[in-house]
């Protein structure tokens, strides 16, 4: 046993450079993904394995008059063709979605999106089943689809959920958010109004790992386990009991490494449910990998908000009020993933980054024949559509004044004596210094520099702009009294052992999807405890394994799993100091931590090691009463409020005057994300998001035609930006803490995303500004652009 | 139909159907999947391999046409234990987060600084245009691949600078 405890630890942990605890270190997943040695789910392959294959709708809005699948049946490779029908006999036709509607499983009566999931067919490799999808017959009746979001609520418009008793149009939800009155009144009394109607387009996150699933029921112990691309593990598994009737403690959801998510990967999809049908229906495990069109044209889309935006200020730059009417496009099906009484999710923090007297927001969410979806790509619940709004309309407000659009935000920032400082719409933002990071990003940039070169680049004729964004996000949901998903409330959970030898073992109910968690929470645990990173095990995406919890999205894994990682590490730590009074027969009270070791106050030389600790624990030391034989402490962390993360962009555009393209020359960013634990990965995580929001602004867009028919339904038309598109990122950061978590830290995945697209717009409408253009909405294609330049900009449909 | 051809560095034969991708091949039939599939039209570029050295989308190839052949994926980077300097630049520079584009990314790297031992961030930029990555925005991508290019992966002079193929799956090792 001596023998245990006095081994060195691992020497590289040791090394000077290398921080135990918060840092800079390289990510303890890279050895295997850099090997090719990731697991994603594709790569699992099961004894028996059959795979399946989706047909599904060419028509956006049609009756399903019959499905013939005799011949698909015939195909010596088949062993099963699923139709509504058949799940309508296993009261499987529909499943609930995450806001309180329900979602087509298999089409029914009616198609009602392109792309829509119509048969399910099982075969013994993915070749046949394609094949297969050929033989089915399928006879629709076409009907008017409803494509215009705008005219979704004409009378007389076609009524698209005629499944839900009582429908007669293709309303969902009126939601409001602050005092309407009041922010008329401030409206009716000032100098200056600037209104505009700002579309934030249907976008896709469209990870690399398109979605699909490996679904293993044993017929003879009644347990599925369930391979998935799942962000959320645990509610899956819960929803897929509530929804399969299988008893909860019979599921397994085991997700693997995850080729990134972005929220593509929250909700539950018809394929998944259509591989554990097809499980249980041959007796053998079957695979569902969904392919890039699908992705596209089915699963969870983003943003689609029709704004109109309103600000009111006085003639010296003060802004009053803001605000916005909104019509939210839901697509077929309500199935955003967002907290419950949020049903435009986090979007009332549309009053950004500004002290205001007044602000109030309604928005209306409809159904159309489309995808569903709505809340993904990294939008913070709605955070991205909200800072967008804002940070579109402060510029717009800018023009109107003929002020600078720096000087704007820069007057009306909310002060930092003001935090806690509680907006209009409710919400209480934890901290903020907003000036110095705008400061420093327009330092950074050298934007008095850039002003000069774009007016001279302005008087010979060429298109330079300069575009600014400050955002405030709002993450980490959430509270439990206030927040929760289908019932389930948005807490998260950590378990900590620490092994008898001084390793240690962190389990966690939130699950990385490329975030690089196995890295980050063991620095937390590091950092609490002294224990290096490399001897503790990160352990998610296992059900079996993990305690509950709701997932990650919304920029919550720091903010709700790292905080209970952190209260469990202390809990371990009283832990020890008890222990260790014992081993050393003092007071606990007497004693005092450095990472990693309690020693006798005023006598260091005298202490124990987590590890010796560790070891006495599990050893023969006598426990002091009410203290058992362990290292180990677990925590479900209900998180007192949220974070609100923020940052200053500046970015800088050249855009061609005879095709409209556009430049991205420069992008600098500055971040605030409160305590920060790995800088590489924080980088890596704002990198990520700036190419998202170039790619949004300038590139990516689901489109459709009249009929309905999905124009963004390969990379073909739905246009990621490659390296070719991006700048090399300048990054830097300021560091406000946050006061109510455990480790300040406020969460960092979705801010470069929220935060970029208005940079992007602004510097392009900049850019414009000798045409005359005030506003144009994404995505800013060449075309587009172009247009805009003739003095026609359109939005987009 | 049979085919034969060389994956890092061993010749295997197997029976496939005509109009079987090379990236099926390689993921479902010999069971490497450390190359990714992510698109239907030959955009992402997750399933890029080096044929003859060649970068090559595995999406875009019929096992049949890469007969004779030969291939080397992710899994042949390595030289046994020790990486490949694009896999430490990666891993140094933080090249990855979800690790899905990686793969092909890395051996696209390779195959340039086979040919440019010093590239610059252009270039670099240009070689990996056919290719996407959704987590890391590129630069670190950019970053890694001139980590590699710094610390003699491509100067051959500073041999090894090209690692033997890696440790040969046999045909018999490979699971069918
Ligand atoms: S799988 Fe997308 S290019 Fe090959
Ligand atoms: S690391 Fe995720 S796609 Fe490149």
């Amino acid at each position: 046993m001596t023998e245990l405890a006095e081994r060195p630890a691992n020497p590289a942990a040791t090394a000077a450079d290398r921080p135990i605890g918060f840092g800079r270190i390289q990510r303890k997943e890279d050895p295997r993904f850099v090997r090719g040695r990731g697991r994603y789910v594709d790569d699992i392959v099961l004894p028996g394995m059959l795979h399946g294959a989706i047909l599904r709708s060419p028509m956006a809005h049609a009756r399903l008059v019959s499905i013939d699948t005799t011949e698909a049946l015939a195909h010596p490779k088949v062993h099963a063709v699923i139709t509504g029908r058949d799940l309508e006999g296993l009261n499987l036709a529909w499943a609930p979605t995450l806001s309180a509607d329900v979602q087509a499983v298999l089409a029914t009566a009616k198609v009602r999106f392109q792309g829509q999931e119509v048969a399910f067919v099982v075969a013994d490799d993915r070749y046949a089943a394609r094949d297969a999808l050929e033989l089915i017959d399928v006879e629709y009746e076409e009907l008017p689809p409803v494509v215009d979001v705008r005219r979704a609520l004409d009378p007389g418009a076609p009524v698209i959920r005629d499944d839900k008793e009582g429908q007669t149009d293709n309303h969902i939800f009126d939601w409001e958010a602050g005092d309407r009155a009041e922010t008329d009144a401030v409206f009716a009394a000032a100098e200056v109004v600037v209104s505009e109607e700002v579309v934030y387009p249907r976008v896709h996150p469209a990870p690399m790992e398109t979605c699909g699933a490996v679904a293993d029921y044993d017929p003879v112990d009644g347990k599925l386990t369930l391979y998935e691309t799942t962000q959320a593990p645990h509610a899956h598994r819960t929803l897929f009991a509530m929804v399969a009737g299988i008893p909860e403690h019979k599921i397994r959801v085991i997700s693997p490494d995850i080729g990134g998510g972005f929220g593509n990967k929250v909700g539950i999809y018809p394929g998944y449910i259509l591989a554990v049908v097809g499980s249980i229906v041959t007796g053998r495990p079957v695979k569902w990998m969904e392919d890039r069109s699908e992705n596209l044209m089915s699963t969870s889309f983003a943003r689609d908000y029709v704004m109109r935006g309103e600000v009111a200020a006085t003639r010296d730059g003060k802004i009053l009020a803001v605000r916005t009417q909104v019509l939210a496009d839901h697509g077929a099906f309500n199935a955003t993933a967002q907290p419950t009484k949020y049903p435009a999710g986090f979007f009332s923090i549309f009053t950004g980054s500004y002290d205001l007297q007044a602000a109030h927001c309604s928005v209306t969410g409809v159904y159309t024949n489309k995808a569903p979806g709505g809340v993904a790509y990294a939008c913070s619940f709605r955070v991205t559509e909200a800072v967008y709004l804002v940070e579109r309309m402060v510029d717009v407000l800018a023009a109107e004044l003929e002020m600078d659009p720096a000087e704007l935000r820069l007057r009306n920032f909310i002060r930092p004596e003001q935090f806690p400082y509680k907006n209009k719409t409710g919400w209480e933002y934890d901290s903020g210094d907003y000036e110095p990071t705008m400061q420093l990003a327009l330092r950074m940039a050298g934007y008095e520099e850039l002003r000069r070169e774009q007016a001279e680049k302005r008087s010979r004729g060429e298109l330079m702009g300069i575009g600014l964004s400050f955002f405030t996000e709002t993450v980490g949901a959430g509270p439990r009294k206030h927040m929760d998903i289908v019932g389930l409330g948005m807490a998260d959970g950590a378990e900590v052992r620490v092994h008898p030898t001084g390793k240690a073992v962190v389990r966690l109910s939130v699950q990385s999807q490329g975030q690089g968690h196995e890295t980050t929470f063991a620095q937390i645990l590091a950092e609490e405890l002294g224990i290096p990173p490399e001897d503790i095990d990160v352990v998610h995406g296992d059900t079996d394994q993990t305690p509950f919890g709701l997932g990650t999205y919304g920029s919550r894994s720091t903010p709700v799993s790292g905080g209970a990682v952190a209260l469990a590490a202390r809990k371990v730590k009283e832990k020890a100091r008890a222990i260790a009074a014992a081993m050393l027969e003092t007071r606990p009270e007497d004693l005092e931590w450095e990472k990693g070791r309690w020693y006798v106050k005023g006598d260091p030389g005298v202490g124990k090691t987590i590890a010796e600790i560790a070891l006495g624990a599990h050893g023969t030391v006598e426990l002091p009463e009410g203290i058992d034989g362990n290292l180990d402490a677990e925590v479900t962390y209900d998180p007192p409020n949220l974070t609100f993360p923020f940052g200053a962009y500046v970015c800088v555009v050249d855009v061609d005057r005879g095709t409209g393209k556009v430049h991205v020359r420069r992008f600098v960013a500055v971040d605030d994300c409160g305590t920060r634990i790995n800088p590489m990965i924080i980088e890596g995580q704002v990198h990520g998001g700036l190419a998202d929001g170039v790619g949004m602004a300038l590139m990516e867009f689901i489109g459709f035609d009249e009929q309905g028919n999905n124009l963004g339904g390969s990379f073909m038309d739905y246009l990621i930006p490659t390296a070719m598109e991006v700048p090399d990122w300048e990054t830097g950061h300021t560091v406000t803490p946050s006061p109510h978590h455990p480790i300040g830290a406020k969460g960092i995945g979705e801010s470069a995303t929220v935060g970029s697209p208005p940079a992007v717009v602004n510097a392009v409408v900049d850019a414009l500004a000798p045409f005359g253009v005030r506003h144009m909405d994404m995505p800013c294609t060449p075309a587009r652009v172009w247009e805009a330049m003739q003095g026609r900009p359109t939005p987009p449909i | 139909m049979q085919v034969t051809m060389t994956v890092n560095g061993a010749e295997v034969t197997r029976d496939v159907e005509p109009r079987q991708l090379l990236v099926h091949f390689l993921r479902d039939t010999l069971g490497l999947t450390g190359t990714h599939w992510g698109c239907d039209t030959s955009n992402c570029g997750t399933c890029v391999v080096l044929v003859d050295g060649e970068p090559v989308k595995s999406c875009t190839a019929l096992a049949a046409m890469t007969a004779g052949h030969e291939v080397r994926t992710v899994e042949g980077l390595a030289d046994g234990a020790t990486l490949d300097p694009v896999q430490q630049g990666f891993m140094e520079e933080h090249g990855l987060q979800c690790g899905f584009c990686t793969p092909g990314m890395m051996l696209t790297a390779r195959a340039l600084l086979d040919r440019d031992p010093d590239p610059d961030e252009q270039t670099i930029r240009e070689a990996i245009s056919g290719q996407i990555c959704r987590c890391t925005g590129y630069a670190t991508i950019v970053r890694s691949v001139r980590w590699a290019a710094r610390h003699g992966a491509g100067a051959a002079a500073e041999a090894p600078a090209i690692p033997a193929p890696a440790a040969p799956p046999a045909a018999e090792e490979v699971p069918a």
